[in-house]
């Protein structure tokens, strides 16, 4: 096996690391770089000011405000997602009556609760935030249109025009398209439990929610954790920013009720024409999340159960 | 219940065989207990399929509509179908430009991405060599980095090399971003296929390309259908990428092309043409979701479930 193996291993290696290495690990890196610098983006001139940047950033209260919205998204939305599918998941899969032949079953049409709920996630988040940007419209949208239909006239809420209300709009977006992930991912989890193991608790009595808190969570633990991790990771990046970007005006307001890091670093370099800046809040950003998944990680480990 | 110590009564074990056999209801208090409970959670569940069904049913009942009744009467059927909205946001509000485009750019980037990530994921997975460890963690460490962060220096990498707002230069970018999750799902992957029918062949004088392209592609195709549907969803549905690298008209994708769309049709009241192009961008990956699945989820919940 040794001859022409490293030929080959260079061979094979050296297109795929070549394209990564220019397209994502040098900016990564280049970033980092200037965000010490005074760099605009528009001139190519720029010197070293230090950690200029950062004392800006650490005053700046448009950045704590994008910051207090992206540990929410990172922490509070994948908490009630995760929280919600697994309710769903648990009602799909052992939540049934108890049937002829099978001792544990989900509920009647699991088969097509499952299908359904899946469907958001095959839409892009382009396509899901604009559906929703028309749906929350105060005067022509359909939620205020279905609130005055069933006579409730006087409730007519701005939504994403009211700084109270325009934030819980978004991450009421970024749920429903995720949920059904989350259903389907930790339904994929719950059919390799044993059934033995809700079998024996059911004949010793154990209540559903027992049996959902002793045995399924436990034994999903991990599926959980690393859930939680990739919901976060989306959360603070990429579907974020296309959710505040397309449907929040200004984008990121009203009045920057909305605004998350992602987005400020777009607007930063790219309408501000100050990327030393942006790199400044981007490099905050991958510390924010690095820690994030690094506290996720080590708070959810336990014992590894073997079944 | 504890049946060790005390003689048992004769009726609870009854009432266990009873419902572990015969699924005899138990006890009348329980059983409305439990109805209630299973009737409450019953309900949230046909909830929850309406809030995500009728969204979508509604978009594309609306786009058969005329501008008025869109605002008058959301909520009823439309009059008579109206196709000419889809004409016109097919043709006038180049939707068939944005769909050429996202052919063109996922098209290619997929079967990039699929060549070379097997490839190194291959590399990485069955050779042992100095520096394996550390160019493995490099591309899984690009998972957890926030690309938005990467995307302002890159803006001026692409336009330094005249590839900025170019077809070619964000089918780069789409593999180069697509190789972490590749690279780590396929490792993964390949560590599981038996490594004699390789090592037979390389006997039987196959160099190590060809032992790759003839006999361990073809094993990892189940692997490979799986990480290209993944890839195939991200690709389609991206909208950060272009969005920052790709502001040319011209050259915009669907989701970016359906947000300009959004804007200026806003401008011009034409909703119609929006909900028309909306599902015409939703119909095809909805309608290959239904066909595929099985494979679908499968291959979007198998990263998360290594």
């Amino acid at each position: 096996m040794q001859h022409g193996k490293y030929r080959f291993i260079v061979g094979f290696l050296v297109a795929p690391l070549a394209l990564y290495a220019i397209f994502v690990i040098w900016p990564f890196v280049q970033a980092i770089y200037y965000s010490f610098t005074d760099w605009t983006g528009l001139s190519p001139d720029f010197k070293m000011v230090g950690f200029a940047n950062y004392t800006r950033m650490l005053h700046d209260d448009i950045f704590w405000k994008s910051l207090q919205h992206s540990l929410l998204f990172a922490l509070l939305l994948p908490l009630v997602t995760l929280g919600l599918a697994l309710f769903f998941a648990f009602m799909l899969n052992v939540g049934g009556r108890r049937r002829k032949g099978a001792a544990i079953t989900g509920v009647r049409g699991s088969g097509f609760y499952k299908i359904a709920y899946f469907f958001p996630q095959v839409l892009s988040i382009a396509i899901v935030s604009l559906l929703f940007q028309f749906a929350y419209n105060p005067n022509d949208g359909v939620i205020n249109g279905t609130l005055k239909a069933i006579g409730l006239g006087s409730v007519q809420p701005d939504w994403l025009g009211d700084p109270n209300l325009a934030l819980w709009c978004v991450m009421a977006v970024l749920l429903w398209s995720t949920v059904g992930f989350f259903v389907v991912l930790f339904s994929a989890g719950m059919a390799s439990i044993p059934k033995d193991f809700y079998e024996a608790a059911l004949l010793d009595g154990a209540s559903r929610a027992t049996t959902f808190f002793k045995i399924t969570l436990p034994l999903l633990w991990d599926t959980v954790q690393s859930g939680w991790v990739y919901m976060g990771i989306l959360a603070l990046g990429a579907e974020a920013f296309a959710a505040v970007q397309i449907m929040t005006v200004g984008p990121g307001g009203p009045d920057y009720s909305t605004t998350v890091l992602p987005l400020y670093v777009y607007q930063s370099a790219f309408r501000d024409a100050n990327a030393a800046y942006a790199t400044t809040i981007g490099v905050a950003l991958l510390i924010v999340t690095l820690l994030f998944a690094a506290i996720v990680m080590r708070l959810g480990r336990r014992e590894r159960l073997e079944f | 219940m504890k049946t060790t110590d005390t003689p048992p009564p004769v009726e609870p074990v009854e009432d266990r065989t009873q419902v572990v056999k015969e699924k005899v209801p138990p006890e009348k208090a329980k059983s409305s207990e439990g109805g209630i409970l299973n009737a409450f959670s019953h309900g949230i569940l046909i909830i929850w399929a309406i809030m995500v069904v009728l969204p979508l049913l509604w978009a594309v009942m609306t786009s058969f509509k005329d501008d008025d009744s869109i605002f008058s009467s959301p909520w009823s059927l439309p009059d008579k179908l109206h196709f000419d909205n889809w004409s016109r946001a097919w043709s006038q509000a180049h939707m068939s430009d944005y769909f050429g485009n996202t052919l063109i750019v996922v098209g290619f980037s997929l079967v990039g991405t699929l060549v070379l990530g097997s490839m190194a994921a291959y590399v990485l997975a069955r050779f042992e060599f100095p520096g394996n460890r550390f160019i493995y963690f490099l591309f899984v460490g690009g998972m957890s980095f926030p690309i938005m962060l990467a995307l302002v220096p890159l803006f001026y990498v692409l336009n330094n090399m005249s590839l900025l707002n170019t077809l070619p230069g964000l089918i780069l970018v789409y593999i180069a971003y697509s190789l972490p999750f590749t690279v780590f799902f396929l490792t993964s992957f390949f560590r599981t296929l038996p490594t004699s029918i390789a090592e037979a062949a390389f006997v039987d004088g196959a160099s190590h390309t060809r032992t790759f392209f003839q006999i361990m592609l073809p094993m990892a195709k189940p692997g490979l259908v799986s990480v290209g549907i993944f890839n195939f969803l991200g690709q389609w549905n991206q909208y950060m990428l272009p969005t920052v690298l790709n502001t040319d008209p011209d050259k915009k994708v669907l989701s970016q092309g359906l947000v300009e769309l959004a804007t200026s049709q806003g401008y011009k009241g034409d909703w119609s043409g929006l909900f028309a192009g909306l599902v015409m961008a939703m119909l095809p990956v909805l309608a290959a979701y239904i066909i595929f699945q099985r494979q679908v989820v499968q291959g979007l919940t198998a990263g998360a479930l290594k």
